[in-house]
């Protein structure tokens, strides 16, 4: 490869480092009114009065909306699931605006105002009475009989579904085993907590379309789910996606678009702008969710699994968002990532509660799964007085797996076994494994701990997968770049200019990418999710620049006689192959394409795509912490991830993915949580008492890469932007776990919760 | 009330007339333009709207627009000397230590009064000085790279 592989600098740091990258915020829009949302103080109930007579006299107010103002529709605010397309969605459970709350902070009225002290002001004076429901917050208090249904007919189950994969019958085979394990375990919810808050503001164009900027990651589907919100077409919608801000799945779903459409529509087509607070988007956006995991193994005596089961039960809170797919992902992730010889049953539920809504975050319910699965392969293996990495080792998947989840796929192309070599050798688990199993007594007590994860990229073949690209070479030899699918600062469109480079032989530099999606100019793709962009939108680079590569070299043939098969492009030069001589230069070819009697005809291509493969990446964590068992605080000495992700296309950008990642894992794992009290109040939806970790929380990370190369991708690649935030957690814990003795099977595993646990144990 | 306020700004004098309540960073954006200064909570706790007064870094969000009368600011936008990117944010570039962007204003800006204070600093300190910045992206690694880089040469 000659430019894929390399670490090449992203195209938009130098607009980043100096300011000249415009986020939504940045485009100041004359005249924009300022939008403001409603939200309710309770967290069940219904409203049973709603008087915004004061608010409306407010001088300065332009337009106030409640839910009587707005369409009566249910939509499902994600993409996903798409298979539904054009239906609604199979969980069309959300109303723009609504009468009945289902949680602290849930959207019953907006306002659009000249300015913002205006538009709070009105918020204040909207009178809003309310018949209070019971609140419930965990699934099991939500589904027990004759609570009251927060969606109708739901009795609180959102979704449920069951596999057993074996001949051999369940009990029969923990019957079969000579250890049977059962564990529990609970993650907690955090938020995205994405730096830049949701935003978006709309206005009529001349046409009476409705024009959204708004900071997503699914502008396609943007459009779709919003003008079904509104009632209207697609094509009366139009979605404009900037710079944005970071998203790690918060961003894939319609949070504020439908709302803040709605208000220029109630103002006669004015600009409106709904710029969160970031109090307001740690509750009114998304969170991930809390899942509980109930897990048996049973082993036989040389320590391969036979028999296993999970039991898990989701907290979707007030709306299903992404639905019952999080939890029945993880499903798979169980059976896949160790296979029992003789039978896997696993049990998921998925319940409505009054919790904020739980949507997508970074690795799609994986990082819960691989918590709870994680510690107790090592609860199982020392249950053994077995080696965790050997426990680990002859029970992983191997290549040619079939999977019946999957449509029979065999999986192939697995770097697990390298990765935990790899992971287990930068810690020095051998040599410290055996140095701190001997009895610790001091308050400062070490372990190291080790996991592994295996996740699989993009959708298929739950949902389609497609993407678009279109180029144009332009008359100066360079090549425009359009893409459906976003970036999000995870640098996507870095490395589709190094793909197109790579296809075409156009130096990188040369080639230009559009920053912005629009739903009127982009190719069609349905966004950034499911660490799909590479994958799927890379089969849409690449295709393209192999039709836009061979109209140059066809009309390099037309001019030079010389054959196609003979020729190249290298560095913006047409060359002949054999003796590299200069045939015409790429500037000239391009030149004539929109000016010459003879050869006139833009050279461009528009593709799309559909991908109908999947394929695993693979990875391993490895930590060394230092526990202090005096105050609960754990500190991480030493800590890395090996990932198998295919081929490495960028490593620079590759790596900074796998720090970003393990950032949020260890935030999850170690200081992160959204509190409420037992009326469902968030406690702590601010960046100063929710736990983001900071810099000095933030230890260095070891990063490597086992290359393997997957021969569905387009360059051998397969996913990265999510595995990272998925193993590191569980390592920790089971790092903890040799320092102290102690099983801390719940997140986070913060000072306050190990202090309780090192109390009630008696180490302290 | 508003109050009539003579500053400058990225090397430039201003004379504004400002409301007493406006923070500096309604000011920087709303007023002047300057849009590379970020909000990411209003309330001081996350570092993004991060600006220079008389070299010292503040955060916009809780500074008052008033308290600039007679100071210097500097923001992102007055770093680079044409297309010749200050040192920080040079090393930003090459270090990969911009992802989403979002944090990066706040954080080259600290960066940048470290750099021109001109002191070595331990890796420990380096983190200290700009454990005011929140970033959900990179995890800080290649930021701390980056900024110990400059501080290096
Ligand atoms: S916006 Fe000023 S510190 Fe967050
Ligand atoms: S680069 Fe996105 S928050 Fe720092």
């Amino acid at each position: 490869m000659k430019t894929l592989g390399k670490s090449l600098k992203r195209p938009d740091a130098i607009t980043k480092v100096t300011g000249k990258a415009k986020y939504v915020a940045d485009y100041q829009v004359k005249n924009m009114l300022v939008g403001k949302i409603l939200r309710s103080n309770i967290a069940h109930g219904h409203i049973t009065k709603i008087d915004v007579s004061k608010a409306k006299a407010l001088p300065g107010v332009v337009a106030i909306i409640s839910a009587d103002d707005v369409p009566d529709i249910k939509f499902q605010p994600t993409g996903l699931p798409i298979a539904s397309y054009p239906e609604p969605g199979m969980h069309a459970d959300k109303n723009i605006l609504t009468n009945y709350v289902r949680f602290y902070g849930d959207e019953i009225a907006a306002v659009a105002a000249v300015d913002v002290l205006t538009a709070r002001k009105a918020l204040e004076l909207i009178e809003v009475e309310y018949e209070e429901l019971p609140v419930y917050l965990n699934p099991q208090d939500a589904m027990t009989e004759g609570t009251v249904e927060i969606h109708p007919d739901s009795k609180n189950v959102l979704g449920r579904n069951e596999f057993t994969i074996g001949e051999t019958d369940l009990a029969e085979a923990f019957e079969r085993c000579d250890l049977v394990r059962e564990d529990e375990f609970m993650v907690n919810p955090v938020q995205h907590c994405q730096m830049e808050n949701h935003i978006a503001y709309a206005y009529m164009d001349e046409k009476e379309r409705v024009v959204i900027v708004t900071s997503t990651q699914i502008p396609h589907i943007v459009r779709r789910v919003t003008a079904h919100a509104l009632g209207l077409t697609a094509n009366q919608v139009r979605i404009i996606k900037p710079y944005i801000g970071g998203g790690f799945g918060s961003k894939t779903d319609v949070c504020i678009e439908a709302i803040v459409a709605s208000l220029t529509l109630a103002a006669g087509g004015k600009p409106v702008l709904i710029d969160m607070e970031r109090e307001e988007c740690m509750i009114g956006t998304r969170l991930r969710h809390a899942i509980q995991f109930k897990i048996k193994t049973g082993v036989n005596r040389e320590g391969r699994i036979l028999a296993k089961e999970m039991i898990s039960v989701s907290n979707t809170g007030a709306y299903a968002s992404h639905g019952h797919d999080i939890a029945s992902k993880g499903g798979g992730n169980f059976f896949r990532t160790y296979p029992a010889e003789l039978v896997t049953h696993f049990e998921g539920t998925t319940a409505y509660t009054n919790l904020p809504p739980a949507g997508a975050m970074r690795a799609y319910g994986i990082p819960q799964v691989n918590f709870a699965v994680e510690s107790h392969m090592d609860d199982v293996a020392s249950a053994l007085g077995m080696d965790p990495v050997v426990f680990r080792k002859i029970n992983m998947i191997q290549e040619g797996f079939v999977d019946p989840l999957k449509r029979n796929m065999v999986i192939e192309n697995i770097g697990l076994d390298q990765c935990l070599d790899k992971a287990k050798d930068y810690i020095g688990w051998d040599k410290k494994r055996k140095q701190y199993s001997k009895c610790q007594t001091g308050d400062r007590r070490r372990g190291v701990g080790i996991a592994c994860f295996s996740y699989g990229t993009a959708v298929w073949p739950y949902d389609l997968e497609v993407a678009g690209a279109r180029m144009k070479l332009d008359p100066d030899g360079t090549l425009q770049l359009t893409m459906g699918a976003t970036e999000i600062g995870q640098g996507s469109d870095t490395v589709f200019c190094q793909m197109a480079s790579e296809i075409t032989g156009i130096a990188y530099e040369h080639v230009l990418i559009e920053h912005i999606n629009d739903t009127d100019h982009s190719p069609f793709d349905t966004g950034a999710y499911a660490s799909r962009q590479c994958y799927v939108s890379g089969q849409a680079v690449k295709k393209a620049g192999l039709e836009i590569r061979n109209q140059i070299l066809e009309r390099a043939e037309h001019l030079s006689g010389i054959k196609v098969k003979d020729l190249d492009i290298v560095a913006g030069q047409i060359v002949e192959v054999n003796s590299k001589r200069l045939v015409i230069s790429l500037m000239d070819i391009a030149l004539k394409s929109y000016c010459s009697m003879e050869l006139f005809g833009v050279i461009k291509s528009e593709v799309q795509v559909d991908v109908r493969s999947t394929a695993y990446a693979f990875g391993a964590s490895a930590a060394e912490v230092e526990v202090d068992i005096k105050t609960g605080r754990v500190e991480i000495l030493n800590i890395c991830n090996v990932h198998d992700s295919g081929t490495i296309l960028n490593p620079m950008l590759a790596k900074g993915q796998v720090h970003g990642g393990m950032s949020m894992s260890l935030g999850l794992g170690l200081s992160e949580v959204m509190l409420f009290n037992d009326k469902g109040k968030p406690l702590n939806n601010n960046l100063l008492d929710y736990k983001l970790p900071t810099i000095m929380d933030t230890p260095d990370f070891g990063v490597e890469f086992v290359e393997t190369y997957e021969p569905t991708g387009p360059f051998g690649n397969k996913a990265l932007g999510e595995p990272p935030a998925i193993s590191p957690a569980a390592a920790v814990r089971n790092a903890i776990l040799q320092a102290t003795g102690v099983r801390v099977n719940q997140t986070p595993m913060n000072p306050q919760s190990l202090f309780e646990r090192f109390t009630l144990e008696g180490l302290i | 009330m508003s109050l009539r306020i003579h500053f400058s700004v990225n090397g430039t004098h201003k004379e504004l007339l400002v409301e007493s309540g406006e923070t500096l960073l309604e000011m920087l954006r709303g007023r002047l333009g300057l849009t590379g200064v970020k909000r990411g909570c209003s309330v001081g706790e996350c570092g993004a709207c991060t600006v220079l007064v008389d070299g010292l870094n503040v955060d916009s969000c809780i500074y008052l627009a008033a308290w600039a009368d007679g100071r210097e600011i500097r923001t992102l936008e007055g770093l680079a000397d044409g297309d010749d990117l200050n040192p920080v944010q040079q090393a930003f570039v090459d270090h990969g230590a911009v992802q989403c962007g979002f944090c990066t204003p706040g954080l080259v800006m600290t960066a940048t009064a470290m750099a021109e204070k001109g002191i070595k600093l331990t890796r420990d300190e380096v983190r200290r000085e700009l454990s005011g910045h929140l970033c959900r992206c990179t995890g800080y690694q290649n930021i701390m790279t980056a900024v110990e880089a400059v501080l290096e040469d």
